[in-house]
């Protein structure tokens, strides 16, 4: 069984089939702060709710953001310890992706945008066009943008390209962009079993920050005597 | 669970140290350390976010380190212990998720504690020491943290005397080595520029040590002054076109933090009627400080205990250690619902702890 973590908004944890990709256990909390706080909660209360003991995980799924950076790296040290606990391997997951999973499957056709809220007046915005071995092929992004960019706007290269001209895309009836507010721990472990069959694994280390951290070089000294 | 010998994997991320440590009972089984300093360096001190980075970058590694190094399987541990505070929020989040998942991950339980008092701890696993005798005065100086306390008992009994109003005394001297146009971390190099300088050369005042102080801030210090009062000095004497003699200010700086350590220190021995010192924190390092403690305390007939400099900087093996001591008092384990406490005080040696299950 996979055990999905993804801290990148709320907090979500789940317990995944891989060979079916039933969703056998989950655990969600929607709030954006205190992951550290419930994600030992959520990881006991999803193993149970899936009748999971630690020893049947064989996988573990990170959702590796992008995400505000404070909340995002939780969960994946929580699924790295989980890991290491049972010397069992680390899926990473573009948390976007698992998103865009949802709604591809819902709408195989349509290409979508995945918008986060990424702070600081910005979203993190990422782009498909559609299925590929059942896992979602983005086509740009993760990146940021101002909330009040047009969040297409990061097909810009492609519209003037011409290379999205002839699908919805780029046209002017393009599908609605609603704000992602949650990510799933299930579509995370679903689309790390994806990703695991296909042998399509991202090799992906670092979080997803998209950020610099916070931190400036000090300049000259400055003079304390008046 | 083993109470008697119980074998403990502690976790510390508290600030730019990924600290892992496994003890068995008062024996010390490994100490692994991943420094994220050098990182650090070109900011002229210890940016939180890059040490959060840090921390998550080093965890599995480091985990995998010092589990080859003790020997042991993780199936074989008692209980997992992680910092919760105080220390840098963020840096504190990544040991605090690792450490439970870590633990539902074994089914172990998990001890909660306070960073302060495993610095205290570090003495207990020092190897081939005498057992800790208490009360003991203990003096914690890093660069985040600068604590005087009154030690009863460790497990339930600390008591904070005072700590610093302002800069860290390891802050202090970073501040005073980029005064100085030294690099990061300013201890070393301070250390480095006074060999041949003159303590005495230049009077720099002692932070909270006038009479007016002692009432309110007996035991509590303050290094800002301090540094300004460097930084005016050396521009008085630049402006005059004067040459500085910068070992003689080095000398004479660090001779002035060191004085305030230890007379507040020995004067809290004094007071409370302590004859013992326990010296922890990176600050240790600095050799002048350790000199003029053993010298001042001897003289005092106080006895001063300093663990090796790898269990005084920021370790886990000091965390694994407190709760080694906490598991053979026969405390409970913590539940898993508490967080990161950046200002965690002093007397919460455990947090969360579970109540005792009737039976
Ligand atoms: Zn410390």
């Amino acid at each position: 069984m996979i055990l999905a973590i993804d801290s990148s908004l709320g907090s979500s944890v789940a317990v995944v089939d891989p060979a079916t990709g039933d969703v056998l256990g989950r655990a969600d909390s929607e709030t954006t702060r205190g992951h550290a706080e419930i994600i030992g909660d959520l990881i006991v209360r999803a193993l149970h709710d899936a009748g999971a003991d630690p020893a049947d995980i064989t996988h573990i799924a990170a959702g590796m953001g992008p995400g505000p950076f404070t909340g995002l790296r939780i969960g994946i040290a929580a699924a790295r310890a989980f890991a290491v606990g049972r010397g069992v391997p680390v899926i990473p997951v573009v948390s976007h992706d698992a998103a865009a999973l949802e709604r591809l499957e819902a709408e195989p056709e349509r290409p979508c945008l995945i918008v986060t809220d990424a702070r600081r007046r910005e979203h993190a915005v990422s782009a498909y066009d559609g299925l590929d071995d059942g896992i979602p092929h983005r086509v740009a992004g993760p990146e940021l943008l101002p909330q009040d960019a047009d969040p297409w706007s990061i097909l810009a290269e492609d519209l003037t390209t011409g290379r999205a001209s002839d699908d919805s895309a780029g046209s002017v009836r393009r599908p609605a962009t609603e704000q992602t507010l949650a990510i799933s721990a299930g579509a995370i472990g679903r689309l790390a079993a994806r990703q695991l069959a296909a042998g399509r694994i991202p090799d992906l280390v670092e979080p997803l920050y998209l950020r610099a951290p916070d931190a400036k070089v000090p300049g000259a000294v400055k003079r304390v005597s008046t | 669970m083993n109470r008697a010998e119980p074998l403990v994997l502690g976790i510390e991320t508290s600030c730019d140290e990924t600290g892992i440590g496994i003890v068995r009972g008062r024996t010390l089984l490994a100490n692994t350390i991943a420094s994220s300093m050098d990182e650090h360096a070109r900011y002229g001190g210890v940016v939180p976010e890059v040490a959060a980075r840090a921390h998550l970058e080093a965890l599995q590694p480091a985990i995998e380190k010092a589990v080859a190094d003790a020997g042991v399987r993780l199936v074989d541990l008692d209980a997992i212990a992680v910092t919760s505070g105080p220390g840098l929020a963020g840096a504190l989040m990544v040991g605090v998720g690792a450490a439970k998942a870590l633990a539902i991950s074994l089914g172990l339980p998990l001890y909660a504690v306070n960073h302060l008092v495993g610095h205290i701890a570090a003495d207990i696993v020092t190897p081939d020491s005498e057992p800790l005798e208490y009360p003991t005065i203990a003096l914690l100086v890093s660069g985040g943290h600068t604590s005087l306390l009154h030690v009863r008992d460790l497990t339930t009994d600390v008591e904070l005397l005072g700590e610093t109003i302002d800069d860290a005394a390891g802050e202090a001297f970073d501040k005073v080595a980029r005064i100085l146009g030294l690099p990061y971390p300013g201890g070393p190099q301070i250390d480095r520029a006074a060999v041949g300088g003159d303590p005495a050369a230049i009077r720099f005042p002692r932070g909270l040590s006038r009479a007016s102080d002692l009432e309110r801030h007996r035991y509590d210090f303050s290094f800002s002054g301090l540094k300004t009062s460097v930084a005016r000095w050396i521009e008085q004497r630049e402006g005059a076109g004067e040459e500085i003699p910068i070992a003689d200010v080095a000398a004479s700086f660090r001779e002035a933090v060191v004085d305030v350590l230890v007379t507040k220190a020995l004067d809290a021995c004094a007071a409370r009627g302590v004859p013992r010192l326990l010296l922890g924190g990176g600050v240790i390092a600095n050799r002048r400080l350790r000199e003029v403690t053993l010298e001042r305390a001897a003289a005092r007939g106080v006895t001063v205990r300093i663990p090796p400099l790898s269990l005084c900087t920021d370790n886990g093996a000091m965390i694994a250690a407190l709760a080694a001591q906490l598991i053979q008092s026969g405390r409970e384990p913590s539940t898993l619902a508490f967080g990161a406490d950046s200002t965690l005080p002093v007397t919460e040696i455990q947090v969360a702890e579970r109540e005792p299950v009737a039976t």
